[in-house]
């Protein structure tokens, strides 16, 4: 089943044309790597499925993306509900400054989600925290600020802050550049446990990583999409001169 | 040929000068605080503090001027907070840098430059007179919160401008609209900076005499409401001092106004510094 689809998609910053004409399709409940050399526009991509670009003056989008079949360019969608569909985990690991548990329970809050139930909040951010491996360690600490956690503690926390307002599909965008390779390798094995419930799309300029974690590798180069398939396909038999110059490591 | 200074022996000099220098400024400060906590301090009992000037001021306390004065500051940054954080909200967080902006910006930079006699001039002209509100705490409120917004608005913007982007970045991405992020994320990250500002605005309510003496006036009864005349301690002080109507209440009156200062920039140093920390 395609969770995302992704057509004919251009994005243009003002006069620079970034992505060119994209066209892929993302299966639920699976882990698709986008890799490329930085500046090759896969950012810029994953930032169109939650459509933080919006946020940037001067970008034109044509062409469409749907999620469960729905354009979420269409006038008629609603970019709240969007955004807590689809959540976002960035580069450097950002928690509040605020609590661990107030970290995690701030997307419930301030959507109004379990006022009445102090119990149900509690459960929400023990449930997140599970889901991501921190509760057994904060479980008696979720008062201390996350400021005073491990780099890969908090990315953790912002991966949990994102899970509370149960969405369905997470984009990563090089979730791991800040860790270290132990870190790294521990928030891998958390990507393969998450994908049972969600659907995972993971930008990394680390090659080894897209071959550990995902099932669907993309390509890009210069804002195309070189080449897309079955990640072992694509880094046993790329079926392009390009892919397989990358992924050789013969420029990038 | 001119004779050459060692270098050592001219470091040294430029040295002890510069010492000096700062010593003496130092000096001054202290002098002034010591001059006036001799001559005061010594005024200053409960009673002073709890009755209301008798005979002018030439005996009993200062009692309606400590009302006067909180009267003052409390409808000053009732109307400069709201103004002035709302200002700078809109200025850092809704709008882009444009022609607008800094014609802005160019705007509260020249209020901040208009001269306090000038203000009370105004204030008394719109406030006293057209506007009818007559020598009142509320008149002189609302002349004092057009001069405390530069402060305000400038030091809410820096604190707003302080807090990283990723924040607001990340609140927007789990769904959250721009209104509920600045209240939930950004304005509590920036607080401490804002009440830096907000302890600036108060010592400048307890310091200031001429807008207050054209908008206030000078009235030693005890304010009922925000529509009465009153004194502040600062004019009281003047007026006392001027008119050489008791020296003693004068000196113990400056001795509250110079304690008070002093409270207030030491906390908003410390606030300040409170906030440095959480940024770096
Ligand atoms: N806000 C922006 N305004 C203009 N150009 C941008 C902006 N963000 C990214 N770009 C440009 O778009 C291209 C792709 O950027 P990005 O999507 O971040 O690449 P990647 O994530 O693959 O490294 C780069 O050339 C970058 O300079
Ligand atoms: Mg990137």
């Amino acid at each position: 089943m395609s969770k995302v689809i992704v057509e004919n998609l251009n994005l243009f910053y003002g006069d620079f044309h970034c992505l060119k004409n994209n066209t892929l399709s993302i299966k639920e409940r699976k882990i698709t790597a986008l890799i490329g050399p930085s500046g090759c526009g896969k950012s810029t991509l994953l930032r169109c499925l939650n459509r933080m670009n919006d946020l940037i003056e001067g970008v034109r989008i044509t062409g469409r993306a749907l999620i469960d079949g729905k354009d979420i360019y269409s006038r008629d969608i609603n970019l709240i509900q969007l955004r807590k569909e689809v959540g976002m985990v960035f580069q450097k690991p950002n928690p509040f400054p605020l609590s661990v548990y107030d970290n995690v329970a701030y997307g419930p809050r301030v959507h109004g989600l379990y006022k009445t139930s102090k119990d149900a909040m509690e459960a929400v951010v023990a449930k997140s925290l599970s889901a991501v491996g921190l509760w057994e360690e904060l479980k008696d600490r979720l008062d201390v600020s996350a400021l005073n956690l491990a780099l890969e503690q908090q990315q953790r926390l912002c991966i949990a802050r994102l899970l509370a307002v149960e969405p369905s599909i997470l984009l990563m965008d090089e979730p791991c550049s800040a860790l270290d390779p132990f870190a790294t390798l521990n928030i891998e094995e958390l990507f393969l446990n998450l994908k049972e419930k969600y659907t995972i799309v993971i930008v990394t300029h680390n090659m080894q990583q897209a071959a550990r974690v995902s099932d669907y590798t993309g390509f890009f180069l210069l804002g195309e999409l070189i080449e897309f398939g079955n990640t072992k396909t694509l880094f046993v038999n790329p079926q392009n001169k390009l892919t397989e110059d990358y992924i050789t490591g013969r420029f990038g | 040929m001119a004779k050459r200074i060692n270098p050592l022996m001219l470091q040294r000099i430029v040295k002890a000068q510069l010492w000096s220098l700062t010593g003496f400024t130092i000096g001054i400060l202290f002098f002034i605080i010591f001059f006036i906590s001799i001559k005061g301090l010594p005024q200053i009992t409960l009673e002073f503090l709890t009755s209301n000037p008798v005979d002018m001021g030439r005996s009993g306390g200062i009692f309606s001027t400590i009302v006067c004065t909180l009267y003052l500051i409390f409808v000053s940054l009732m109307i400069a907070m709201p103004l002035g954080v709302g200002a700078a909200i809109y200025l850092t967080e809704y709008t882009r840098e444009s022609r607008l902006t800094h014609i802005i910006r160019f705007g509260t930079e020249c209020l901040a430059g208009i001269p306090s006699i000038i203000m009370g001039l105004f204030g008394f002209a719109f406030f006293v007179m057209a506007l009818g509100l007559g020598w009142s705490i509320l008149s002189g409120g609302m002349t004092m919160s057009i001069m405390l917004l530069p402060t305000i608005i400038r030091t809410t913007e820096e604190s707003i401008k302080a807090v990283p982007y990723e924040l607001r970045e990340v609140s927007f991405s789990l769904g959250v609209t721009r209104w509920q992020t600045v209240t939930k994320v950004v304005l509590p990250s920036a607080l401490p900076g804002i009440v830096t500002g907000i302890v600036l605005g108060i010592a400048r309510c307890i310091e200031e005499t001429a807008v207050i003496i054209f908008t206030v006036g000078s009235s030693l009864r005890l304010p009922e409401s925000f529509f009465d005349s009153g004194r502040t301690m600062a004019v009281h002080f003047y007026i006392l001092a001027r008119e050489g109507i008791s020296m003693p209440n004068a000196y113990g009156t400056a001795a509250i106004l110079i304690l008070s200062i002093l409270f207030i920039n030491l906390s908003a140093y410390y606030l300040a510094r409170q906030f440095l920390k959480k940024i770096c």
